[in-house]
């Protein structure tokens, strides 16, 4: 096959770009990551881009093709028409460091405040006993690659900058729930899930779920049953009797959609 | 000179894939400062590829299993080159490793009794892979990634400092080891993001940068894969051994050209794919070696049987040790028995009903669904070998993985030794973690035995490796790096590859002087922030060494041994058994020396038939008294 592509790839760092026009050669079965580097090895050499494997297994490449958040080496040129121009931008929710490379460093502190996990103190190296069917359920969520698709584009950060200090994104409400799942843990997470990473700004709009390249289902697995059990604790009338010996500030979950935004 | 920012720490570990990590994590609990230095993002190195699972002989599938059985495995399948003395540790300790992994919240796959269920893999007795469906690499880096916050949460609590005994710097690439009076002192190198340079005072210093497989055109390796530890280390004064055994996987994907070369699993294999050619017939029958002849099944249906009755039966030759399956494979395709895109069928829709195949090969299922819009619960795939995993790497001590340069340790695929001429698969992510851990304990070692008489990094080893990570920048119009890359590829793989002739070898070298002066004239466009082209011209030069490097030891042993096949001297000889090829950096090159193994200790050798070792070894190696 063969043919010139048109694209339009955006270009420039923290103090501002835009959108550069390419034309570049395209050969059958390729994705929009070989373009790119076919571009930094013929037309931008300093055009900045992160990858590793190639392969949908690192999550490095995550980036907006046509405004839409994907991993560009999972996404085949084929989906595309020839004369469609393709439009290639840095992910949005985090901040731009060059080209299409932006900080993602939100991330790894959000992780950081993950409490680990926390296997019974007696239990020696060699003596764990799990059943397939009790650890499928976190295995799923462990298929992440961290490519942070999700967390761009969920709208509870993508649109509101300043919840960044106290919401994690699904990617990180997705750990909660797998350490909460894991048969041998022994902490309770509900309490960090709602009060350290904000697990009530989530309004279940599965854009998450939408845009994973794993195919994980973040809200119907992950999202939902942590919400569930969080609820459990609160109108267990044991809990909501403690409840009321506590300030109010600290019973109250944050809102459900703060700043008013609109799903997607 | 522009203003510097520079660190001190106890150890410094270069690279983040399963060995830096591991090796992190033991420094951290032996009570030292540790960097972490990560070419990428942290949770990014190429372990998240490894695919098949974690060898190591825990017995909970096949009960029949233990050390000395993987001991065994591991020293046939490199060919009895390895060192003896890493198999063994490896062989006995890696079960040790996979438990701890539990404990740092891993979920490997589990057998019907809730253990560590272990999966069949080539060149293995029995079932030994722990894994995680066919994604066992990316559960390991993210278990020790996560072990590591968790061990920077309990610093958090102690001093209030998340970073306080551990940082990670990512995305930073070392370009230079600082050695002082023959010492290990310390690192330098650039941030990628900003191209700022960053100097590191570290009196212990762990390699564990990976492979080298971007010196080849058609590979399974990352962007990352350049050899660098490799050239940081001759740079240094260290060694490196065993470069000419190169590890070409049998399964690479085909088909399109933009993936030729990603890794299809050979847990393919291992849950029952067969490989056939495009006559429809099962091949690998046809190429089991003497050394294997009596255990591998030699008809189709006794191989099938080896799957639900393995104490009767002999394995399926499509699970020889990868070289034999890699060879076999370019015989095929050479001999016009190719499928259209020149590679061989692996066909595992014929064998698993659909919904078995999603379950145990997922990302493969995935990959070829995405990739090349192939269903494999429906067809078969088109396989061919692809540039893998290096078997050789910097020569260590098998006990404390330190160089011949004080202070300067390495662990996992960058060390040689533990896979002699050909590794099998599943005995990476256990090296990973047997030697990682040793490499962080005996870095510790050393830290505690130098006290205060810690090395000194100078103004001059600055400003030396900080002209020499710019000159790029100073070459007015120069050529693209891109080019010169691209031709070093192809020059590999075509001249150093799977099948190698002399002549052909001494064409390579000579290609790559000349590659040598075109990058000394490659010039770089824009500036020093995230500059992929700066960025490829640093990273070429280490590419360079280490390809002239497996070239000239490819060129010097005269024989066919694991991943070193020469067409003119087709035969493996047991005289060059006993010999390794040692590389070390001279002159802006390399010069090369032969050097005797150390022979086997008696009660290992011991474990094995003398009819088996008479294969491999000389009359006068063999035990005493028994022939």
């Amino acid at each position: 096959m063969g043919y010139t592509a048109k694209f339009k790839v955006w270009r420039g760092d923290d103090e501002g770009g835009a959108l550069q026009d390419f034309q570049v050669e395209v050969n059958e079965g390729e994705v929009v990551l070989d373009i790119v580097h076919r571009l930094q090895a013929t037309q931008a050499p300093d055009l900045a881009v992160r990858w590793n494997c190639k392969a949908g297994k690192c999550g490095s490449c995550s980036a907006e093709v046509n405004g839409r958040p994907r991993l560009m080496c999972m996404t085949r040129m084929s989906t595309f028409t020839q004369d469609e121009t393709i439009t290639i931008t840095p992910l949005r929710t985090f901040p731009v460091i060059r080209d299409l490379v932006t900080d993602v460093s939100y991330n790894y502190e959000k992780a950081r405040m993950v409490p680990a996990f926390a296997p019974p103190a007696d239990l020696e190296p060699g003596d764990y006993r799990m059943q397939q069917v009790d650890v499928e359920r976190s295995q799923e969520f462990r298929k992440c690659i961290e490519c942070f698709l999700c967390n761009n584009v969920c709208h509870a950060v993508r649109d509101h900058e300043e919840n960044k200090t106290t919401f994690s994104g699904p990617r990180f409400l997705m750990r909660i729930a797998e350490l909460d799942m894991h048969p041998l843990d022994t902490a309770d997470r509900r309490d960090v899930a709602v009060n350290d990473h904000g697990l009530g700004y989530c309004n279940i709009t599965k854009c998450c779920t939408e845009v994973c390249p794993e195919h994980i289902h973040i809200t119907d697995n992950a999202l939902i049953p942590l919400k569930e059990r969080v609820a459990d604790k609160k109108y267990d009338p044991i809990f909501s009797v403690a409840s009321l010996f506590r300030r109010k500030d600290k019973r109250e979950a944050p809102g459900a959609t703060p700043g008013g935004s609109t799903p997607r | 000179m522009t203003e510097l920012e520079r660190h001190s720490f106890d150890v410094l570990v270069i690279g983040a894939g399963g060995a830096g990590l591991r090796a992190a994590v033991e420094a951290r609990l032996q009570g030292k400062r540790v960097a972490i230095i990560c070419k990428s993002l942290f949770g990014k190195a190429h372990t998240v590829m490894a695919e098949g699972g974690i060898a190591a002989a825990m017995g909970n599938v096949n009960s029949n299993d233990n050390w000395q059985v993987h001991f065994r495995d591991t020293m046939r399948g490199g060919k009895f080159l390895n060192s003896w003395r890493m198999a063994e540790l490896h062989a006995k300790e890696a079960p040790t490793r996979v438990w701890e992994l539990e404990t740092y919240g891993a979920l490997f796959d589990r057998t019907p009794e809730g253990k560590i269920s272990q999966r069949n893999f080539g060149g293995h007795e029995y079932p030994r892979l722990a894994h995680v469906g066919d994604r066992s690499g990316l559960e390991l880096i993210r278990t020790l990634q996560q072990k590591i916050v968790s061990l920077q949460q309990e610093d958090y609590r102690a001093t209030g400092d998340y970073e306080a005994n551990i940082k990670i710097f990512a995305e930073v690439t070392i370009t230079r080891l600082l050695v002082d009076d023959g010492r290990a002192a310390g690192a330098y190198g650039y941030y990628r993001e900003t191209g700022d340079f960053v100097a590191f005072e570290a009196p212990a210093v762990v390699l564990a940068t990976g492979g080298i497989g971007k010196t080849f055109k058609v590979t399974s390796g990352s962007w990352e894969y350049t050899g660098d530890g490799h050239a940081l280390a001759m740079r240094a004064g260290a060694t490196t051994v065993n470069m000419e055994f190169i590890q070409f996987h049998p399964t690479g994907m085909v088909w399109p050209p933009s993936v030729k070369g990603i890794l299809v699993t050979e847990s393919v294999r291992g849950d029952g794919g067969v490989l056939t050619n495009s006559e429809g017939k099962r091949f690998m029958f046809d190429y089991i070696p003497d050394v294997f002849k009596d255990k591998y099944a030699t008809t189709p249906e006794e191989g099938d049987r080896w799957y639900t009755d393995p104490d009767n039966n002999r394995r399926p030759p499509e699970l020889l040790p990868r070289d034999e399956v890699a060879r076999a494979i370019n015989s095929e395709v050479k001999a016009g028995r190719g499928t259209p895109h020149g590679g061989v069928y692996l066909d595992v829709s014929s064998r698993l009903p659909a919904d078995v195949i999603r379950k145990k090969l997922p990302s493969m299922w995935h990959q070829f669904k995405e990739l090349a819009d192939v269903d494999i619960t429906k067809e078969p795939m088109e396989v061919g070998p692809t540039c893998h995993y290096v078997m050789g790497g910097v020569e260590v001590d098998p006990d404390t993985q330190e160089t011949r340069v004080p202070g300067l340790f390495a662990a996992g695929e960058v060390s040689g030794g533990l896979h002699g001429s050909n590794r099998l698969g599943g005995n990476s992510l256990s090296d990973l973690l047997v030697f990682g851990r040793r490499a962080g304990l005996f870095a510790a070692e050393y830290v505690d035995r130098l006290g205060d008489a810690r090395p000194k990094v100078t103004e001059s080893m600055i400003v030396d490796a900080e002209n020499e990570a710019l000159a790029p920048f100073h070459v007015e119009g120069g050529e693209n790096p891109y080019s010169v890359h691209s031709d070093l590829q192809q020059t590999m793989n075509d001249l150093v590859g799977i099948i190698r002739t002399g002549d052909e070898m001494r064409e390579a070298l000579d290609k790559i002087q000349t590659y040598k002066e075109r990058v000394a004239n490659a010039g770089v466009q824009g500036g020093r922030a995230f500059n992929p082209g700066w960025h490829l011209a640093i990273d070429l030069k280490n590419m360079l060494l280490v390809a002239e490097a497996v070239a000239k030891a490819a060129l010097e042993r005269e024989e066919s041994r694991g991943g070193h096949t020469r067409d003119d001297f087709p035969g493996m000889s047991a005289e060059w058994r006993q010999l390794n090829i040692v590389c070390r950096a001279h002159d802006g090159g390399v010069e090369i020396e032969r050097q005797p193994l150390v022979p086997m200790r008696e009660d290992l050798l011991e474990l094995f038939d003398v009819s088996e070792l008479k294969k491999y070894m000389t009359e006068a190696e063999l035990p005493k008294g028994e022939h």
